[in-house]
C-alpha cells in the first residue's frame, strides 16, 4: 500500500474518536443512573469525567488539524476528517448534556423525586444504542445502517412526549411541584437531544462514504407541532 | 539566534504514542560553512534524533543542501570548502581533519537529487560499497545485496534480474536502488538531498513510505523544498533563510506537527502557508 | 474590454492580410532553399562515392588470396602479395596502442578531475600543440630520439612515432567523455566512502568507456593510415614475414621474448607506406599492385571502424537492459 503511514494514522484517529464516544455513553448512562439513584456523589464524578471529554475532544481535534497540515488528505480522506471535526463536536456536546443532567440531580439536593424514573432510563438506553450503532456505522463506513438509525429517533422523541404528558398531569394536580417537574423535564430534553446529535453523526457518516450532504428529516419539528 | 536543544511536550497523547526518550544522533553546534571569504552558512544549531525523520525546508538558494552536505563531508570536495564549529555524531566531532572521511561516509550515508546508479548491473550497484569495505565472498555479498534490497522495497521487482543494468530500472526504481546501495554498507545516519524531486507522484509516495518503513533502524536527515513532502514524512523540521549577507541560518526547528500547525516564526509561518515575499 | 477585442481583431486581420500576401513567396524560397540545400549534399557524396567506386574497381582487379598470403616477387614474375606490409601495419598499430593508451587515459583522467591546476592547463595546451605538429615531424622526431641511438630502423621506432600522433586524440576524447560522465555518480560513490582512485577506475572509467573506445579505434584508424612517421622509422621490409620469424625461432631454440624482439626490433613495412612506394615505380604492374594495397588499406579502416560501432551498440544496449 502506498500511504501505509497515513492509513494507519486514520486507523487510529477513528479508534480514538470511538473512545471518545463510549465515554459520552458512558456520561449519559451514568448520569441517569445517579439521578434515579439520587446519588450526588456520582453526579460529582460526571461533572469531573466531562472534563475528560472535553480534554479528549481537544486532543483529537488538534490530531485533526495535524493529519490535515502534514498529510494534505484529498476527496474520502478529506471528507473524513473534516466530517470527523463535526463528529467529535457532537459526543462533546452529549457529554455536555450528561453534564447538565448530573448537574440538575446536585441542583435538586435533598429534593425527592417527582415520581420514580422509568421512561427516563429508557430513553438514556435508547440513545447509548443508537449511538453506539451509529459509532460503528461511522467507523465501518455503513451507509446503510447510517441511513436507518435515524428513523429510530421517533422512539426517544414518543418517549419524551410521554414524559412530558406525565409530568404535566403532576403539574396540573399540584402546581407547587412545578419546580420538581421542570428538573425532570430537562433531563428529558437533553437525552432527546441526545438522539438528535445521533442522526448528525449518521449524516456524517454517509457524507464520508458518499460525499452527498443530506440532510436527514428531523422529527423534532412534528414534536413541536404536536405540541402546539 | 540559537536554537538549541528543544523541550519536546508531547502535546498529544494519542493511541499507541510511545513515550521513548528522543536521544540526539547528531548535534550541530554553532557551525558556520564558508567557501572562500563567502559565509554560506552562520551559526547553524540543530540535533537530529535518532530513528526520526528531519527534514530541512526553505527557500532555494538558502543553504539546505550545504548544510546536508556537511554531514558526510561532502563539502570537502569543493577546495574552497570551510568548517567551523562541530557537528557530533554520537560525540565525536565528525568535522576534525584527524577523523576519518571514509569512515564517516560509511556511517553516514547519502542519497542524492537525481537518481544515480553506477553504469553497472543492479547486483554490482548494491554490492559496490560492502566490497570497498573489504566484503569480497558472495555468499556474503549475496545476502546483503538481498536484504539491502528488500529494506529498500526493490527485491521483489528485481530478484529475476540481478545482472540486468541498473540503468534499466524505472526512475523510481533507480532511486530505490540508490537507496539500496546506500543502506548496503549499514550506515547509522541516512541524508537525503531531495530524494523525490525527479520523480513523479507515485514514485514520490513511495519513496516516503521506503522512509517511514527504514527509520526504525536507521536516521533520516532530508532536505526538499517540497514543503508537502516535507509535511508528510517527517517527525522534526528545521526551517532555513538567507539573512541580510547572503548566509544561510536556521531560523526555526521543532516538531513538525508544530512547524506545520502552529509556527513560532512569522518567516516560517509565511513560509509555509506560501505568502513568503 | 471592448478596445481589447477590438484590437485583437484588427491585429489578427493584419496577420490574416500578412499571410495571404507572403504565403507564396514563402514557399518558393522554402523550395529554393530545400534543392539548394539537397544539390549540395549530393556534391559532397560524389568524391566519396567517386574515391571507393574507383579505388574497388581498380584495386578489385588485382585483388587474389596471394595477395593477402604471399610475400612480393621480384619484378618481372606474377602473383606475390603484400603479407608483409598487412603484418606490419598489424605490428606497428600494436605497438601504437599499447604505448598510447596508458599514459593517454591516465593524462586525461587527471586533465578532467583537475582542469584547472597548472599541470592541467598545461597538458591541455600541449595536446593541442602535438595534435597540429605534422605527422612527419613526429617521424623525425622518432628518428632523432630512437633509430639513432639504435642505430638501425625498426617496427618498434614505427609504433613510437604512431604512438606520439595517437597520442592527442586518444587524451582529448576520453577527457571529453570523463567530463560527460555525470558529477552525481563520482558523488554516488564517494558517498560510499570510495576514495577517488577506485571511485575513477570502478565508476567513472565504466561510464566514459563507450567512447573511450571508440576515440581509441578512430585514433587506430588515423594511425593505420599514417605514412610520413613511418618513413624515418619503420622505413619498409619486403622479406618482412612473422610466420618466417617465428618457425627460426622456435627450430633455434630461442625464447618467447627473443622472438618478440625480432618481429619488432627490424625495419617493417606497412600498407600505405608500401602503397607509397608501388605508386611511384616506374612499373606499370606495381603501379596496378598499388591499387590493391589502397583497397585493402581501405577495407582494413572501414572493419576498424565498424568492430567499434557494433561494440559500442553492443555495450548500451548490454547498459540499457
Amino acid at each position: 500500500m502506498l500511504r501505509k503511514t497515513f492509513e494507519t494514522e486514520l486507523q487510529q484517529l477513528k479508534d480514538e474518536v470511538l473512545v471518545l464516544g463510549s465515554m459520552a455513553e458512558q456520561a449519559i448512562l451514568n448520569s441517569v443512573e445517579a439521578l434515579k439513584k439520587r446519588d450526588l456523589k456520582a453526579s460529582e464524578k460526571i461533572l469531573e469525567d466531562d472534563r475528560a471529554i472535553n480534554k479528549k475532544r481537544f486532543d483529537i481535534e488538534n490530531q485533526l488539524m495535524i493529519l490535515i497540515a502534514t498529510q494534505q488528505p484529498m476527496a474520502h480522506d478529506l471528507r473524513l476528517l473534516a466530517s470527523t471535526m463535526e463528529i467529535i463536536s457532537e459526543l462533546e456536546r452529549m457529554g455536555d448534556y450528561a453534564k447538565g443532567i448530573a448537574n440538575i440531580n446536585i441542583r435538586m439536593g435533598d429534593q425527592p423525586l417527582l415520581k420514580p424514573l422509568i421512561d427516563i432510563p429508557r430513553m438514556a438506553q435508547k440513545d447509548v444504542d443508537m449511538l453506539h450503532r451509529a459509532l460503528t456505522a461511522f467507523v465501518n463506513e455503513d451507509v446503510e445502517a447510517a441511513r436507518v438509525i435515524p428513523a429510530e429517533d421517533d422512539e426517544v422523541d414518543a418517549l419524551y412526549n410521554q414524559v412530558y404528558r406525565e409530568l404535566m398531569m403532576f403539574v396540573i394536580q399540584d402546581p407547587k411541584s412545578i419546580e420538581r417537574a421542570n428538573w425532570l423535564l430537562w433531563v428529558a430534553h437533553n437525552l432527546e437531544r441526545v438522539a438528535d446529535r445521533v442522526t448528525n453523526i449518521c449524516e456524517r457518516t454517509i457524507f464520508i462514504a458518499t460525499g452527498e450532504m443530506a440532510e436527514i428529516k428531523s422529527t423534532d419539528d412534528d414534536f413541536w407541532k404536536n405540541q402546539s | 539566534m540559537t536554537i538549541q536543544t528543544l523541550e519536546i511536550e508531547s502535546q498529544t497523547h494519542s493511541a499507541g504514542s510511545d513515550a521513548k526518550p528522543l536521544g540526539a544522533k547528531m548535534e550541530v553546534q554553532n557551525m558556520s560553512v564558508f567557501y572562500g571569504k563567502f559565509r554560506a552558512l552562520t551559526d547553524i544549531n540543530m540535533n537530529i534524533y535518532a530513528n526520526k525523520i528531519t527534514a530541512i525546508i526553505g527557500p532555494s538558494g538558502c543553504g539546505k543542501s550545504t548544510l546536508l552536505r556537511s554531514f558526510n563531508r561532502m563539502n570537502d570536495l569543493t577546495p574552497s570548502a570551510r568548517v567551523e564549529g562541530s557537528i557530533l555524531l554520537d560525540g565525536r566531532d565528525i568535522t576534525a581533519n584527524r577523523e576519518d572521511v571514509v569512515d564517516v561516509r560509511r556511517r553516514i550515508g547519502m542519497v542524492f537529487q537525481r537518481p544515480n546508479p553506477f553504469p553497472k548491473n543492479i547486483y554490482e550497484n548494491v554490492a559496490y560499497g560492502p566490497r570497498l569495505y573489504g566484503i569480497r565472498r558472495k555468499n556474503d555479498l549475496d545476502l546483503i545485496v538481498e536484504k539491502s534490497l528488500k529494506q529498500a522495497a526493490l527485491w521483489e521487482e528485481v530478484k529475476d534480474k540481478l545482472h540486468q543494468s541498473g540503468l534499466s530500472l524505472s526512475g523510481g526504481q533507480q532511486q530505490r536502488l540508490c537507496i539500496a546501495r546506500a543502506l548496503a554498507v549499514e550506515p547509522e545516519v541516512i541524508l537525503m538531498d531531495e530524494p523525490a524531486s525527479a520523480l513523479d507522484p507515485i514514485s514520490t509516495l513511495r519513496i516516503e513510505e521506503l522512509m517511514h518503513d527504514i527509520v526504525k533502524e536507521y536516521t533520516i536527515l532530508i532536505v526538499t523544498h517540497n514543503m508537502q513532502q516535507a509535511a508528510r514524512v517527517s517527525d522534526f523540521t528545521a526551517m532555513m533563510m538567507i539573512d541580510e549577507h547572503r548566509s544561510g541560518r536556521m531560523i526555526e526547528f521543532g516538531e513538525t506537527k508544530s512547524i506545520f500547525t502552529n509556527p513560532k516564526d512569522k518567516r516560517t509561518e509565511d513560509y509555509v502557508t506560501g505568502r513568503f515575499g | 474590454m471592448t478596445a481589447t477585442t477590438a484590437t485583437s481583431t484588427r491585429f489578427q486581420q493584419l496577420i490574416a492580410e500578412q499571410q495571404a500576401s507572403l504565403t507564396p513567396r514563402r514557399k518558393i524560397v522554402n523550395a529554393v532553399m530545400l534543392s539548394l540545400t539537397g544539390l549540395m549534399t549530393l556534391l559532397a557524396l560524389i568524391p566519396l562515392f567517386w574515391i571507393v567506386g574507383y579505388v574497388i574497381y581498380k584495386g578489385g582487379q588485382q585483388l587474389n588470396l596471394d595477395f593477402f598470403t604471399q610475400l612480393p616477387r621480384p619484378l618481372g614474375m606474377d602473383g606475390g602479395g603484400v603479407l608483409h606490409a598487412i603484418q606490419g601495419t598489424v605490428v606497428i598499430t600494436l605497438l601504437a596502442a599499447v604505448f598510447a593508451t596508458p599514459p593517454g587515459v591516465l593524462a586525461a583522467f587527471y586533465a578532467a578531475r583537475f582542469p584547472n591546476t597548472p599541470l592541467g592547463v598545461a597538458l591541455r595546451f600541449s595536446t593541442d600543440v602535438l595534435s597540429g605538429v605534422p605527422s612527419i615531424v613526429i617521424g623525425l622526431f622518432a628518428y632523432a630520439l630512437i633509430v639513432k641511438p639504435m642505430g638501425h630502423y625498426s617496427g618498434l621506432a614505427g609504433g613510437i612515432a604512431m604512438a606520439i600522433l595517437m597520442l592527442p586524440t586518444i587524451i582529448r576524447t576520453t577527457e571529453e567523455m570523463l567530463k560527460l560522465v555525470p558529477h552525481a555518480l563520482r558523488e554516488g560513490s564517494l558517498a560510499l566512502g570510495a576514495p577517488e582512485w577506485k571511485t575513477s577506475i570502478i565508476v567513472l572509467f565504466p561510464a566514459a568507456l563507450n567512447g573511450v573506445i571508440t576515440g581509441f579505434l578512430l585514433a587506430i584508424a588515423r594511425a593505420a593510415g599514417e605514412t610520413a612517421p613511418l618513413l624515418f622509422t619503420a622505413l619498409g621490409n619486403e622479406r618482412y614475414d612473422i610466420g618466417t620469424i617465428v618457425r627460426n625461432g622456435v627450430a633455434q631454440n630461442q625464447s618467447f621474448l627473443q622472438i618478440l624482439e625480432r618481429i619488432v626490433d627490424q625495419p617493417v613495412d606497412s600498407l600505405p607506406l608500401t602503397l607509397w612506394k608501388y605508386a611511384q615505380q616506374p612499373y606499370p604492374e606495381r603501379v596496378e599492385q598499388s591499387w590493391a594495397v589502397a583497397l585493402v588499406l581501405m577495407i582494413f579502416v572501414l572493419l576498424i571502424n565498424v568492430l567499434a560501432r557494433l561494440w559500442v551498440e553492443a555495450r548500451k544496449r548490454r547498459l540499457q537492459g
